[in-house]
């Protein structure tokens, strides 16, 4: 039995809580001073453990960047209770037999949920489907499929691919990026990229195809999560498309929340990502439009590479940052420190919302009695300086590195086991495993 | 003196740019007399490290470091360890522990010098001979040199000259380096291009933009033509190479309209026939070889004062 006393919630109330058999058991005002037993949570927020939709975990294929195990430890590191593997692994997650393979390994290391994204094309090459009823009906049971990293740029499969997945229920999370737009971009087209002669990534590329899936989900009738929007027309075409009663969802990325091109300016490939980092002008509609409502979700992207990829010139490094284990901080940062929403929407941001869209049922609960105990428990005031060779990702690729950041996460509890205690990750949990 | 580094047309200040220009003249005119050599930068190694075929610049660096007396070493992506997959990180270092005091290098990945010199990879000074479509410092002094040379006397900067730059800004190295400088040095740069070959965000550079040469050619002092490449075509920047000519070459009728005093430049190596005609390219107008001659002396005086005088590794 884990006992919590003296956390806050989300609506300011203090709270005592006991998590027995992997649920919440007791829950109730907080009796006040010093308890017996149990986590001491004074000054600390009790939130459900974060979800995210959108996780490059490297593995098959590369695991020299990543591994689910290794990516799973940088999750609890994060908060997140559950997190979803992106398909574009080597080989493709485009079968049951390689969805099913990463499930396993999720439960093998037992940290947090690992739901795999099955991939929408046959290796992501755009032109067939994979069999996505397979994928579907595997243990692994997936519901998001995705080609991130490739945009569904044909018209047709992407309507059939949308039409087709309504049969369980799922969702096609696009990478919204018109390939054509888009030869050899490097950056965000504008005044940087102008200046400093590196091929540009239009934001015309990005909403184009937002604009034709969301008229596709419309006339079809299905649902399109549209996967780490970038730019404020992008922030537009959403909220018109919700107004209409469309079924899409989108997300955000905490580094597109943050960062802007301007950093680019020194050729550094830290901060090459795709979709790029954009413009000031960007950063604050996809900030507005996270505390509206009209972005869904803030999901990671996650994107480890090993220091090679990094460690050279811009145009030969890989795109993508880590972002597990600095998200909620950022978000901190970026979202309630700028007084644009409180706790209550973080928690729907990063844990509610996006458990719903995907359909994973333990994960994103209230706070109540037989709640599934899937919590974090966070320090919101406490600072913390960001040191890659401190990260627990296989990884050192973070765009943050040195930065003070706020929000320090102590315990997480998965499934009613501790996966970090005192701010130390738990290698070996007791979780419902198989 | 200018220490450290020459990455960009911008690391320049107006003085330090007029300041080379007359270093690189004093120069000219000693490897101009009987014995060409000098021996300030005996004992120092220059290594050209060129990812790129550019037979002329590296020629010319070679020159100048050699007239310098400095041990000049080439290096050549094609057939090296690069071909072999090694990575700039790994020849960087690998130059460094031979002792090289000073890297020319061409990259086609823009930004690649300034890698060099932010890394750790390498203490040497880094000299930018062209990256990516980003800068080509010494083509644009060597450019403002030659332009002084034919329009001012030696004390003054290029205010009151314009000078048209007709063709692939998009692209072009030589185009952004220009631009930086001579606006520093107070001409009026005036970019003629059709726009699928400007850069989204050229509103932001100070010059005019014009997509018509032919009413901009009789109001210059200087038009300076890019080269145009033949791929362009068929990513469709234009419809033919004909049409390109028609609209944006300089041909005999053009060149007719230009004032007395003007001058003709291009960065070379030429398509005669596409962006500019053999007439204009040979026309008295033309200053195309003093570019190439003044590139020679320009060199010399950026490697005298990166590694003869100045301390080298107190990077900007």
């Amino acid at each position: 039995m884990i006992k919590i006393n003296n956390a806050k919630l989300v609506d300011n109330s203090l709270v005592d809580i006991e998590i027995d058999n992997g649920v919440i058991t007791k829950l109730g005002k907080a009796a006040g001073g010093k308890a017996k037993d149990g986590i001491d949570a004074s000054g600390k927020m009790l939130l459900p453990g974060l979800v995210d939709l959108h996780t490059h975990l490297r593995e098959p294929g590369r695991e020299d960047a990543e591994t689910v195990l290794t990516g799973s430890v940088a999750a609890v590191a994060g908060g997140y209770t559950s997190i979803s593997a992106m398909a574009n692994t080597n080989p493709v997650a485009d079968t049951a037999g390689v969805v099913e393979q990463i499930y396993r390994l999720g439960k093998s290391a037992g940290l947090c949920d690992v739901n795999p994204i099955g991939a929408v094309t046959k290796g992501l090459n755009g032109e067939q489907l994979a069999e996505l009823g397979a994928m579907a009906d595997s243990i692994a049971g997936v519901r998001i499929f995705s080609d991130d990293g490739k945009c569904v740029a044909d018209p047709l499969i992407m309507r059939r691919a949308l039409e087709y997945v309504k049969t369980f229920n799922g969702v096609i999370a696009q990478h919204a990026q018109e390939p054509r737009l888009t030869i050899n971009a490097q950056m965000n087209e504008g005044s940087v990229s102008a200046r400093i002669g590196l091929p540009g990534w239009p934001a015309i590329a990005e909403e184009a195809i937002i604009a034709r899936d969301i008229l596709l989900a419309e006339h079809v009738q299905s649902r399109l999560h549209i996967c780490h929007v970038t730019t404020a027309g992008g922030v537009e075409l959403i909220r018109w498309a919700k107004q209409r009663g469309i079924q899409v969802t989108a997300e955000v990325t905490p580094h597109h929340l943050l960062l802007t091109d301007e950093l680019v300016e020194n050729y550094d490939p830290i901060y090459k990502v795709n979709p790029p980092l954009r413009t000031e002008k960007d950063v604050w509609a996809l900030r507005e439009g996270l505390a509206e409502g009209v972005i869904d979700i803030v999901a990671t992207d996650h994107a480890p590479h090993p220091a090679e990829d990094k460690d050279c010139e811009w145009q030969a490094a890989a795109f993508g940052m880590v972002g597990l284990e600095t998200a909620l901080s950022v978000v901190i940062k970026t979202m309630i420190e700028s007084k644009l929403m409180g706790w209550k929407e973080l928690v729907d941001r990063m844990s509610i919302k996006p458990a719903q869209i995907a359909g994973y049922k333990t994960q994103g609960q209230s706070i109540a009695l037989s709640s599934v105990a899937n919590l974090i428990l966070v320090d919101p005031v406490a600072t913390w300086q960001v040191e890659r060779s401190k990260l627990h990702s296989k990884s050192r690729n973070t765009p943050f590195h040195g930065m003070e950041l706020p929000g320090l996460i102590s315990d997480v509890i998965y499934n009613g086991a501790q996966s970090m205690i005192a701010s130390k990750v738990v290698k070996v949990a007791s979780g419902s495993n198989e | 003196m200018i220490t450290g580094h020459l990455l960009s047309a911008a690391d320049l200040s107006k003085d330090e740019a007029l300041n080379l220009l007359s270093t690189a003249k004093e120069l000219a005119a000693i490897t101009d007399g009987p014995n060409k050599k000098l021996p300030t930068l005996r004992g120092k190694t220059v290594v050209n490290l060129f990812f790129e075929d550019s037979t002329r610049t590296r020629i010319s660096f070679e020159t100048a470091a050699k007239r310098l007396s400095a041990d000049v070493i080439n290096f050549s992506a094609k057939g090296s360890s690069v071909s072999k997959g090694e990575s700039l990180k790994d020849t960087a270092q690998t130059l460094q522990a031979m002792g090289a005091d000073a890297v020319v290098i061409r990259h086609g990945s823009s930004g690649a010098a300034k890698r060099l010199a932010d890394t750790q990879w390498i203490q040497a000074a880094i000299i930018n001979a062209g990256d990516g479509t980003h800068e080509h410092p010494t083509q644009a002094l060597l450019d403002a040199f030659t332009i002084k040379q034919h329009l001012r006397n030696d004390k003054s900067d290029l205010t009151g000259i314009r000078v048209l730059i007709v063709g692939d800004i998009l692209h072009s190295r030589v185009a952004r380096s220009n631009v930086l400088l001579l606006t520093k040095l107070g001409a009026q740069v005036v970019l003629v291009a059709p726009p699928t070959l400007l850069p989204v965000g050229v509103g932001d550079w100070p010059v005019e933009i014009s997509y018509d040469l032919d009413s901009q050619i009789e109001k210059c002092d200087v038009v300076m033509m890019l080269r145009i490449q033949l791929e362009r075509m068929a990513d469709s920047f234009f419809p033919t190479e004909r049409e390109y000519s028609r609209r944006y070459g300089l041909n005999s009728a053009r060149l007719a309209k230009l004032s007395k005093s003007a001058i003709v430049m291009h960065p070379g190596p030429m398509n005669r026939g596409l962006e500019i005609s053999a007439d204009s390219a040979d026309d008295l107008k033309s200053v195309i070889i003093d570019q190439v001659k003044n590139g020679v002396a320009v060199r010399m005086a950026v490697l005298y004062e990166l590694l003869g005088g100045a301390q080298i590794g107190d990077s900007k």
